[in-house]
């Protein structure tokens, strides 16, 4: 049970009580309703990981790029042992 | 997609695949407990990047392949009740039972409906106060939080017309259980992102310890699961066995706490009987004393059908990640999605579909390296 | 390995279930097992989208579809034009320039007449853009809750313009696959009105005749194998039915084939598979590879197949399965799914 889909928050209720509020979230230009009631300190324009109609978590964007990260020092890596092995 | 679309990049699975093959020495058996791991797995054909010394072995990560035949066969008769309209998610619905399944017993009259959230059930119960709606609550920790906000709106509100059938499993248990066994083969352990996402992986540190294997909370897109098995690999390489975070964009230690609340008031952990192993203590949720009248089981006082468990069927041994599901005799022959012999075979998220599905042994392509 | 016996029952087979209409497997086995059987006879075991007949000495083309969508009015359409469209597809599917039309209604008590009225104009524009006219019908009314308001039966008839037959039979090793425009728009949109999805952008069915395309290939004299509309059951279906049939493999590159945004978007959140996703106004295409080239520079000057691009190509491995290789480089087999498509959660 772990289909969890990726979207940015749109458009936040004006409702005081956080397990109550919800959000448009935007999936590459659909959007659905979404409860925020165990995310309750998103903000408009981050995104959410969505699950059966919930938002679990606000993806961290700077560990995002992490993964990428460490994937172009291993490809300077690379390069550098290619380089020396060169004759 | 942003955060779907780089994490299907073909150069950087390409380089992962590189650095796991520069990197392994010896075999290892790593297994990973999430169905829809196994789906990306297989439908994205991983293997094929991955080196012959790395073997990629599936848990029992499919909470409704795990759903015992005897809870099956309650679904059944609490659905086939003239008062209710049984809501679940698509997956539950061509799980056989003893008998039948939702699938067929929709086709013979009842009124089984299709929902993608535990809300939608409690708002069809506010729109049908002379109907019961009940709500088959399958899944992991992943989906806890979600279903038990359903029955918290349903007390909060006055929707007593509204309850569940309970299945819930939950996954350190179930790695303890296959780790204790002594088939055990698994060196390693890939552990589920969407579970993490809402418990943290606090609870999988005593086990690394223990039992002295690597676990790495990992994510669902192909390059999660190649760096994920990377990060096994050089744990097992180096002779570590800690936990270790991939999917660091959505998991932290200590989880998502609003949600682990949610589950606290309205769920405990409880026994649990998984379907091809039998029972493992303390590895099921179920309703606390306050909201217990919304037990379906308790409403509807279904006896339900002996639940006998196929015992030569090895859906048991799949799960436990013994055997391949291509390696059962009545795969694809007398075992077919239309004509299943066990829940994994049935259930999308399951071993033997997702095999049945997409691969086959002369086509996985050569193996890197 | 022991004998397998296992104690749980097989599923009653007695009665039909909503899977048998899927277009998946169980589709293909009611066919197998009780209609081909009962009718024996060489057109329908050419198992094409229409039959093609010889009639004093004219080659016509035959086809019938049921329609039963639920909403009977969606974005870009009705059952009504999706009803002419499906059969007149069918017919150019077979290389036949569609003319004749009939139509049965099943109407259930209580239906709006408005509501029959709107479908009705549509149909009405939908043959007059086809190049249709509508000979003959039929109306028939049941009680209030037998039917979901219109049920609609739609046969045609055409005349074969493509000099040779075109099907699963004249598909050849090395054969290029080409589709004529993006996937999966017609059953995203039944599925957004049902689940009640918004988009950014209004999404639409694809619901469009075809036979402008087909017709620019014939003339154009690109040898077309065969060709083969997208509907229930998307383009999976399509190809592993022509691969089982012709009993030679399908390769096709999962990055090549054509998925709008919104589709895909869509696709994520509900748990389906784009693949395997209805769509109305598209087909898949088979020429000679030495053709391909001047096949997709035809279909793309033409409207309804501007987006048309190759995604594979025919071979004689893996007989009778269609394999993708994936993004990542490693490959999968595409399978018919086995009834209806049911969303996953997981």
């Amino acid at each position: 049970m772990c289909l969890a889909v990726p979207g940015r928050v749109v458009e936040i209720s004006p409702e005081p009580d956080p397990a109550l509020r919800r959000a448009k979230v935007d999936f590459a230009g659909v959007r659905k309703d979404v409860s925020l009631a165990f995310t309750p300190d998103v903000l408009v324009g981050e995104y959410v990981l969505v699950h059966v109609g919930f938002a679990l978590t606000v993806i961290d964007e700077a560990e995002a790029r992490r993964v990428f990260d460490t994937l172009r020092e291993m490809g300077e890596l690379e390069e550098l042992n290619a380089a020396e092995e060169l004759p | 997609m942003k955060f779907v679309d780089e994490y299907n990049d073909p150069a950087a699975a390409a380089r992962l695949s590189a650095a796991i093959g520069a990197l392994v020495r010896r075999p290892w058996t790593i297994m990973e407990v999430c169905g829809g791991q196994t789906h990306t797995i297989l439908r994205s054909g991983l293997e094929a990047l991955l080196p012959p010394e790395v073997t990629l072995v599936h848990g029992p990560g499919c909470p409704v392949c795990v759903t015992p035949v005897g809870l099956i066969d309650k679904a059944v008769e609490i659905a086939r009740d003239p008062r209710v309209m049984f809501c679940s998610f698509g997956d539950m619905l061509r799980v056989p039972g003893s008998g039948a399944s939702l699938l067929e017993a929709k086709a013979a009259g009842a009124d089984v409906r299709i929902v993608y959230s535990p809300l939608d059930a409690v708002a069809l119960a506010k729109a049908h106060p002379e109907r019961q709606v009940v709500f088959f609550a399958v899944g992991f920790e992943t989906t806890a939080p979600a279903n038990a906000m359903a029955v918290w709106t349903a007390a909060r509100e006055g929707v007593e017309n509204f309850s569940v059938l309970v299945a819930h499993v939950l996954v350190p248990p179930a790695m303890e259980a296959i780790l204790g066994s002594p088939d055990c083969r698994v060196n390693g352990f890939l552990a589920a992102g969407h579970v993490c996402t809402v418990m943290g992986y606090r609870e999988y540190e005593p086990i690394a310890a223990q039992y002295k294997v690597p676990i790495v909370v990992t994510g669902f897109e192909p390059v999660d699961l190649l760096e994920g098995v990377y990060m096994t690999v050089a744990q097992l390489e180096s002779g570590r066995a800690e936990v270790e975070n991939q999917y660091a964009r959505s998991v932290r230690r200590e989880g998502n706490r609003p949600a682990q609340a949610c589950v606290a008031e309205i769920f405990e952990v409880s026994r649990r009987e998984w379907r091809g192993i039998g029972e493992i203590p303390e590895s099921g949720l179920r309703l606390t004393a306050k909201y217990r009248r919304f037990d379906a089981e308790e409403r509807f006082a279904v006896a339900g059908v002996g639940g006998r468990e196929p015992e030569e069927c090895l859906a048991g041994l799949v799960l436990q990640g013994l055997v391949k599901p291509d390696a059962c005799p009545a795969f694809r022959t007398r075992c077919t999605p239309e004509r299943p012999l066990g829940a994994p075979m049935v259930s999308s998220e399951g071993a033997c579909a997702a095999y049945y599905r997409y691969g086959r042994p002369d086509l996985s392509g050569a193996r890197a390296r | 390995m022991a004998d397998l016996t296992c104690p749980v029952l097989a599923p009653a087979d007695d009665r039909i279930l909503l899977g048998h209409g899927g277009g998946g497997r169980l589709t293909q086995q009611l066919l197998e097992r009780l209609f081909l059987p009962a009718f024996a006879n060489a057109a329908l075991e050419a198992r094409h989208d229409g039959a093609v007949i010889e009639a004093g000495g004219a080659r016509l083309a035959f086809s019938t579809d049921g329609y039963v969508v639920r909403p009977l009015v969606f974005p870009g359409g009705t059952i009504g034009d999706l009803a002419v469209n499906g059969t007149a597809n069918d017919l150019a599917m077979c290389g036949a320039r569609p003319l004749w039309l009939s139509a049965g209604f099943i109407l259930e008590e209580g239906l709006a007449i408005g509501v029959l009225e709107r479908i009705v104009a549509s149909m009405r524009d939908a043959a007059a853009a086809a190049g249709m006219t509508l000979v003959t019908g039929d109306t028939k009314v049941v009680d209030r809750g037998k039917g979901d308001g219109v049920f609609i039966t739609t046969a045609g008839v055409g005349l074969v313009e493509a000099p040779s037959a075109i099907g699963p039979a004249a598909v050849q090793p090395g054969d290029s696959i080409l589709v004529s425009g993006d996937l999966g728009r017609h059953g995203v949109t039944i599925l957004s009105v049902r689940e009640g999805l918004e988009f950014e952008a209004p999404i639409e069915t694809d619901c469009a005749p075809v036979w402008n395309a087909v017709d620019a290939l014939l003339r154009a004299g690109i040898e077309v194998h065969c060709l083969r509309d997208l509907t229930r059951g998307g383009l999976a279906s399509a190809l592993c039915e022509i691969a089982s049939a012709r009993g030679l493999g399908i390769r096709i590159e999962d990055a090549a084939v054509p998925v709008g945004d919104l589709v895909r978007g869509a696709c994520e959140i509900l748990g389906l598979d784009p693949l395997y996703v209805a769509c109305e106004g598209r087909f898949a295409a088979f020429v000679p590879a030495a053709q391909e080239e001047a096949a997709l520079r035809v279909l793309s000057a033409v409207p309804v197949s501007s987006g048309a691009v190759r995604i594979g190509s025919v071979t004689t491995e893996h007989a009778g399965t269609v394999v993708a290789r994936t993004r990542i480089g490693g490959s999968r087999v595409v399978d018919l799914f086995s009834g209806e498509q049911l969303p996953r959660i997981c």
